[in-house]
């Protein structure tokens, strides 16, 4: 010890006092010891002074591998910070011992989000997302929870206690805590109390956990488990509390009742509860008041389509500027129907003119939304919207359309494309003017950087990429070949023998299959993709591109965007038969986000390109962030998803087959009408993007 | 022709003896009795797992014809499925495919998967799926008329999504079509409970856990739990495995290989039981 700590000691230093500690330990602890404060003397022999110093300390508070991580760590703030810090942290050795059990058992949010995700949309009702929050709590869209949980000395508890957590938080939900708005109203009028609120919660947890115990055994066990382990004296069987909420366990317990024995006991404490976060009512407030606007509007909108449909034309047409079309209530009802999958046990069923109907898909969701959020349909709610409302609905803000127009009236150089008018059922000739324009290449920063962020992922890409390529597959019955084909001989020879014509295809042949595919990427360049799903997309496209190099297959890469019927652009980043170079490569990193989507007259321009192709299999791939969409109010909605389903059914016709790869959630509402049931994926997750479109591009083509 | 000598399964002669158990979801017994009456090929569309195999056995039970199935695969040619001339001691013989023993038999041919098959493969069936219904065995000079009895059908998944395989519009034209998915929550219950014996509440569990994977759908899994596999689940509880070990051997490890969906999926299982 003295050896490697001289240069540290003095006079009034010495290495016996740390010697004589650490002699009370046996050998391995001060070999262990001994070792690193040599390996960190040849650092800094300061620092090897203070960790033997304070690593006796250390051995008792903590075991080797731990104390492995506490050196390390403060070696690290060193490299890092200098030799300050570095000796703060060897002398706070209690601290860092007290959070190291939280450091090895703690779990980070960042971890199980994909988790805990998927796992609360497979519990039911309105998808809801996870994230970090400095309190744990929800605005009954999202669930906020701590960026890391470490109370329970594993990590699997630790995990349940997350999963506790986002149930708590769903079950608010999904069991009506927040449902018709009646405890939002109760607390408005009773102004803001935090230790009341308090007690709520308590109450309504023991409503919420007793619905759990009756649909989720399993988790309530779960959570039974964590809240002994964690609210220990609290969760004691308190006699005058159980029976004071006994009657929030029963099935038929509502918010209501909640309240109403809130009212009674106020002034007590309810018990605490380790995973129930708070209850946070203005933020729920504000979340369902615009909720229910967007839906009320949405669902009045989506009557009008329907009353449309019965009548065969839009009513209200006479009243361009009426919100709301309140003769059409008296033709509307609805009705409750038993659902048990429901969580108040009823689903309501729409009827037009005293007859049900059938909603479409999208409306179903906005109809189990608003009875999640309401418990009913209100008769408010059943009048169909107005042409006023409906335009409002369709178009977000207005601009001045001639102004974006200017400059592009010129028709040189331009394809010209029809369009697709379902309310016609025509054509429109000519209708979209559309231009290639050039992409600026970037520098290939993004390129190496993309590169170097997914290098394992390639590596396995073009692993998995070469099995398909070097599928060698023996072609059986070939007129040449290696070898003999036994089958086909026993054939021929049969054959031979009662008279009839010899075969001569008796060999099999090895080959490589020649994959003998085009595929034209063609990606969303609209407004919506600015940020990072553009920086997605451009990941997803260069680890794509790596991969069908590999493969060996045609690919072209175009971006589209547009502004109105006169400003369709399409951008060639590669085009089919140039290579894939470092030219290339920098207009991938070049791809910015633009104007909007319209979808038609670009996919009618990649299709022709496509169809010069030779090739046996031609793929047509679409990278999209939402519907069609532009900004001349007649494009959006209906008209611009006709149109596209329009122009990909031409597609097929020409041979050419659709895919959609997309990440938006709303578009299996759409996306089956436009490409067909299994001719889309959605990626939900953007970050994944990048892994994802390989992957489906692989299934796709094998 | 000469005896056969050689050791050829003949599946022709097997009735179905014992009625398969079967729930029937809708009016597809009826359409496809119709269809059978009249002689149309029949086509069976639905996701994996729900039923399409179990409908045949069941049909041909009640229709009192033998089923011959043929699972599909690409390397399946055309004599695979009419005959082929084999040797036996320097005679040749002629050995019917099962295509060619059903159309003689007058029993039912179901072709299962039949995407799978070579596009020229399935071309075979053309002349048995419309109105001529014959099959020509060109080897042996023979044009076989179908009997009355005889009845074609196929099954497909059109979940599929690769290109590749896809059938052609020549062949599918041919078919009725019915369509098949999965039951409704009370029927799939029942189903799960008479098919493995496990009590009606562990059944509604395991139900109420496939509608969850169900949810899944689109969200990183591409199918969720088809009813078979809730079968299977129940059968493993029922032998006394525990319903989480259950779930996550018979379901979840069947619907995915990627680790955060199958821990989603595990904490789904765990929350129910």
């Amino acid at each position: 010890m003295d050896v490697y700590l001289d240069p540290a000691l003095s006079s009034r230093r010495t290495a016996a006092g740390p010697a004589r500690e650490l002699a009370a330990f046996p050998a391995r602890e001060q070999g262990f010891v001994l070792h690193w404060g040599a390996v960190i003397a040849r650092d800094n022999a300061e620092l090897a002074y203070q960790f033997t110093a304070f690593a006796p300390r250390g051995l008792r508070l903590m075991d080797l591998d731990a104390m492995e991580s506490w050196l390390l760590y403060a070696m690290d703030l060193y490299d890092k910070k200098g030799q300050v810090p570095a000796i703060r942290a060897f002398q706070d050795v209690e601290g860092f011992a007290a959070n190291m059990q939280e450091r090895l058992a703690g779990i980070a949010l960042e971890d199980v989000v994909g988790v805990l995700e998927r796992f609360v949309c497979g519990l039911n009702g309105r998808g809801l997302k996870v994230t970090v929050g400095e309190r744990c709590h929800t605005d009954t869209e999202t669930i906020f929870l701590p960026a890391v949980v470490g109370r329970l000395p594993e990590k699997e508890a630790n995990f349940r206690l997350y999963k506790a957590m986002v149930v708590h938080q769903w079950a608010q939900g999904w069991y009506g805590t927040w449902r018709g708005g009646v405890l939002l109203d109760v607390l408005e009028e009773a102004g803001p109390q935090p230790q009341a609120l308090d007690l709520l919660h308590a109450l309504e947890t023991v409503r919420l956990d007793a619905c759990i115990g009756r649909d989720f055994p399993g988790l309530h066990r779960d959570m039974r488990a964590l809240r002994l382990a964690l609210d220990g004296e609290a969760q004691a069987p308190d006699p005058e509390w159980r029976d004071l909420v006994g009657r929030l366990r029963e099935p038929s317990a509502r918010v209501r009742d909640t309240l109403d024995l809130w009212l009674a006991l106020r002034g007590r404490r309810g018990p605490t509860c380790c995973y129930r976060g708070e209850l946070l009512p203005e933020v729920v407030r504000a979340r369902m008041r615009i909720r229910a606007e967007l839906e009320r509007d949405r669902f009045r909108i989506a009557l009008a389509r329907l009353i449309e449909e019965q009548d065969e034309r839009p009513p209200g047409e006479d009243r361009p500027e009426a919100e709301t079309l309140p003769e059409t209530a008296a033709r509307l009802g609805a009705r409750a129907k038993e659902d048990p999958d429901m969580p108040d046990g009823q689903t309501y069923e729409l009827f037009l003119d005293g007859k049900p109907v059938a909603p479409p898909e999208d409306v179903i969701s906005t109809m189990e939304s608003i009875i999640q959020d309401l418990g009913e349909i209100p008769p408010e709610y059943l009048v169909a919207a107005g042409p006023g409302l409906y335009r409002r609905g369709l178009d977000g803000e207005a601009k001045d359309a001639d102004s974006a127009w200017a400059g592009t009236y010129h028709e040189e150089g331009a394809f010209a494309y029809d369009e697709w008018d379902h309310s016609r059922q025509h054509h429109r000739k000519g209708w979209c003017i559309l231009r290639e324009h050039e992409v600026k290449p970037a520098g290939l920063t993004f390129y190496h950087a993309t590169l170097r962020k997914h290098g394992g992922l390639i590596k396995s890409l073009r692993r998995t990429f070469e099995v398909l390529r070097g599928e060698d597959r023996i072609l059986k019955r070939q007129p040449y070949g290696e070898d003999v084909d036994i089958d086909a001989l026993v054939e021929a020879y049969a054959d031979a023998r009662v008279g009839l014509e010899v075969n001569d295809r008796l060999f099999t042949h090895r080959k490589q299959d020649d994959r003998n595919i085009a595929v034209m990427l063609m990606v969303d360049m609209s407004g919506s993709t600015k940020g990072w799903i553009n920086e997605a997309e451009r990941e997803a496209l260069i680890l794509l591109a790596e991969a069908l190099e590999t493969l060996g297959d045609r690919f072209a890469v175009y971006g589209f965007s547009g502004w109105t019927r006169k400003r369709c652009e399409v951008f060639p980043i590669k085009r089919f038969g140039e290579p894939y170079d470092d030219l290339a490569k920098g207009r991938i990193c070049g791809i910015e986000a633009r104007d909007y989507t319209r979808m038609g007259a670009p996919i009618r321009h990649l299709t022709g390109l496509l169809r010069a192709e030779d090739a046996r299999i031609k793929l047509l791939v679409t990278l999209s962030d939402g519907k069609p969409d532009d900004y001349d109010p007649q494009y959006r909605g209906e008209y611009g998803i006709e149109d596209t389903r329009q122009a990909l059914f031409e597609a097929r016709l020409d041979g050419v087959h659709p895919f959609c790869i997309t990440i938006d959630e709303q578009g299996p509402e759409y996306l089956p009408h436009m490409y067909g049931a299994a001719n889309y994926v959605l990626v939900a997750d953007v970050t994944r993007l990048p892994a994802k479109v390989s992957e489906i591009y692989r299934r796709l083509t094998s | 022709m000469q005896q056969h000598e050689l050791r050829v399964l003949r599946p022709e002669e097997y009735f179905i003896e014992v009625e398969p158990y079967y729930e029937p979801v809708a009016d597809e017994a009826g359409v496809f009795e119709a269809a059978y009456a009249n002689g149309l090929p029949i086509l069976l569309k639905g996701p994996t797992g729900c039923g399409k195999t179990r409908f045949m056995e069941y049909m041909a039970w009640r229709l009192k014809r033998p089923l011959i199935t043929v699972s599909c695969h690409d390397d399946l040619t055309s004599s695979d499925l009419v005959g082929r001339f084999l040797v036996k001691g320097g005679e040749t013989i002629w050995v019917d495919g099962p295509l060619a023993r059903a159309v003689r038999a007058g029993g039912i041919c179901y072709l299962d998967e039949v995407v799978e098959a070579r596009k020229d493969t399935t071309v075979v069936i053309h002349p048995l799926a419309d109105d001529r219904r014959v099959l020509p065995i060109e080897k042996l000079g023979e044009l076989l008329e179908a009997p009355t009895e005889f009845c074609l059908a196929m099954s497909y998944n059109p979940g599929y999504q690769s290109v590749l395989k896809d059938l052609k519009q020549s062949t599918r034209q041919r078919f009725v079509a019915l369509e098949f998915s999965y039951p409704s929550t009370a029927l799939e219950q029942t189903i799960v409970e008479r098919e493995s014996g496990i009590d009606p509440g562990l059944a509604r569990q395991l139900v109420k856990f496939a509608h969850m994977t169900r949810n899944l759908k689109g969200q990183g899994l591409d199918e969720g739990a088809s009813t078979r596999l809730l079968v299977h689940a129940a059968k493993l509880i029922h032998s006394g495995v525990a319903p989480v070990v259950a779930c996550r051997s018979a379901i979840a490890q069947a619907l995915t290989d990627d680790t955060d969906m199958l821990s989603a999926i595990n904490e789904l299982s765990a929350s129910l039981f």
